[in-house]
């Protein structure tokens, strides 16, 4: 984090973020506010980059950018209210306030914390380092996640299927 | 630092650059100048080279795709037609963009230059010869898969905002593809890496150059799996049912007109060298040629194999019919995507076989090989012979899940809502 370049990019990266973050929450129109989401991604995954955490940086983009936004954006079509937008809510109020207090809160913590810094070198190879430590160390989590994954994919399948083909067999 | 040789050396065009940046240290500019300096000038280098390609090649495409389909193509602007790419550009400049009423107009108007940034970031981390790339990233296959998902959001963005229901069609279409044959895409992928045993791709040229080669002998089915995943994603004939014209009119850019429509047409041609390029670099051992390199340049190599396997695309928009949505969709999940599974174990299984035994590459690699082509021809015939002999009424008719919400029906009468 000392060079120049570095500091640039993170509050650029942090700007933009912030910025879509907001306007996915602002935005009245839904495709926007996803589109929004979009770029908040990827100025999320910009910063993992200024991190040296280039595997991470990368998945970012392909899992949340490529793929959760797609399925959003499936969501939102698919649905026919679809087109209704953000409306308004007697909720706002008490919502606002919720999200002032749990970000006073977080800002609280990072700004008075001690925070320990490491002076060890940013990693060279993350994606087999990453790699490694899931088959090894945390394999077993790792395991019960792909299950859990395969679950939910069967139970969106039964809960989608005709009822026909169930009674059929 | 690598020394270079002189600066009219053009096998390697990165000798000039080098010797250029090197100029520059010695004026005493700060470190990142040249660095700032020599990310320019592979960026312009990169476009350069792109607009030129695909000017060229609307002409050769037209020209050919005519040869093979018994008839002249475009032989009247310049000699042998040479200049219509020059005239289409220029009448897609001077045509009146049109937007639709209703139409979401920050978003149509933000579609065409958001399609042209993923398809033209990917030529950053193809090596296009030795020392002749802009970013050779740790993870780089990786990153190809990542800004090739983005593409279908500028696709989507484009199809919704136009407020015709045709172009929503191709978009839904779009992200169909995508979700299906992004999969295949990975898997194959995977096993290239896994074999390999890197995400870079200046170091799997350099495995193919050093064992003498190319993964294509090695995988066959993977590169089967690329070459269609590829087609489709690069929206494509026989697999451009996104804008399918006796269809769905245009598909996604139903609306478009004049150089925005320009912006399209040259976005798919861009995907098109970056799914070839990757083909040569994954499959066919990017600027290497088995001692060629050393007396042709590298990066003549790589773009006469990228061109090559570019002329396959068009050989096939020329050949093949196209395929039905719910044919292409089938084809992913019941026929590919089995096959790169089992493309996965074959070659995990090899590598570790590989390694376990100590086997050394002179035996390892021609019997992988044999063994592969073998397995391949087998999978693919037999897995096409036992979809081929289902039972009719297994095979899907309708889709369940839109019927059910309400928004599409199909072969039946539209509900009174």
């Amino acid at each position: 984090m000392d060079d120049t370049g570095t500091v640039v990019a993170f509050y650029m990266l942090s700007a933009l973020t912030i910025v879509s973050a907001l306007g996915v929450v602002v935005v009245r129109n839904l495709i926007h506010a996803v589109v929004f989401l979009i770029l908040s991604f990827v100025g999320v995954a910009g910063l993992y980059i200024t991190l040296s955490a280039d595997f991470v940086a990368v998945t970012q983009v392909l899992i949340y950018a490529g793929a959760v936004s797609v399925l959003i954006l499936f969501a939102i079509v698919l649905t026919p209210t679809g087109d209704r937008g953000n409306q308004e809510t007697f909720l706002r109020l008490p919502a606002l306030l919720l999200a002032l207090l749990v970000a006073f809160t977080l800002g609280y913590v990072a700004i008075d914390t001690d925070w320990a810094i490491s002076d060890r070198e940013g990693f060279q190879q993350t994606a087999s380092t990453i790699g490694e430590a899931l088959l090894d160390k945390y394999v077993l989590p790792f395991e019960i996640a792909s299950v859990l994954l395969l679950v939910a994919m069967m139970g969106a399948i039964v809960l989608v299927r005709p009822d026909s083909a169930m009674e059929g067999e | 630092m690598i020394r270079l040789a002189e600066w009219y050396d053009f096998r390697d065009l990165g000798n000039t650059v080098g010797s250029l940046l090197d100029q520059i240290r010695d004026w005493g500019a700060p470190d990142w100048v040249p660095y700032v300096v020599s990310g320019l000038i592979g960026v312009v280098a990169i476009l350069l080279w792109t607009v030129l390609s695909v000017l060229a090649f609307i002409w050769i495409e037209r020209r050919v795709v005519g040869l093979m389909q018994n008839r002249i193509g475009p032989n009247r602007v310049g000699p042998n037609g040479l200049l219509q790419p020059v005239a289409d550009a220029l009448k897609l400049l001077f045509k009146e963009p049109i937007t639709t009423r209703e139409a979401d107009r920050i978003l149509f108007w933000l579609a065409p230059i958001v399609v042209f940034v993923p398809t033209i970031v990917v030529f950053a981390v193809i090596p296009f010869g030795e020392r002749m790339v802009l970013a050779d990233l740790n993870v780089g296959v990786l990153f190809l898969i990542a800004v090739g998902s983005l593409n279908t959001i500028a696709i989507f963005m484009a199809g919704w905002s136009s407020n015709n229901k045709y172009a929503l069609i191709g978009a839904m279409r779009t992200i169909a593809m995508l979700i299906s044959y992004e999969l295949i895409q990975v898997l194959v992928l995977l096993a290239a890496v896994l074999f390999v045993g890197s995400m870079r791709l200046g170091d799997i040229v350099a495995w193919q150059a050093g064992y003498g080669v190319w993964l294509l002998f090695l995988q066959p089915l993977g590169l089967l799996g690329y070459i269609v995943s590829g087609a489709v994603e690069m929206n494509r004939s026989p697999t451009d049912i996104a804008e399918a014209e006796s269809e769905i009119v245009a598909g996604y850019h139903t609306e478009y007109g004049g150089i925005k429509f320009g912006f399209f047409y040259q976005a798919e041609y861009l995907a098109g060298f970056a799914i070839a390029a990757v083909i040569v670099t994954l499959y066919m051992g990017g600027w290497t040629l088995w001692g060629v390199e050393d007396w042709v340049p590298g990066w003549l190599i790589f773009l006469a194999k990228l061109y090559g396997v570019f002329f396959i695309y068009i050989w096939s928009r020329g050949t093949l019919p196209r395929l039905r949505i719910d044919q292409l969709m089938a084809f992913a999940w019941k026929f590919l995507l089995p096959l790169s599974l089992v493309n996965v174990i074959i070659i995990g299984g090899e590598k570790l076989l590989w390694q376990e035994a100590e086997l050394s590459s002179g035996e390892a690699l021609p019997l992988f090989a044999v063994v592969n082509w073998a397995v391949a021809v087998v999978l693919i015939v037999g897995w096409a012979w036992v979809l081929g002999h289902q039972r009719p009424e297994r095979v899907a008719h309708r889709a369940v899940l839109t019927q059910e919400v309400g928004a599409i029906h199909f072969g039946e009468p539209a509900p009174t809502v």
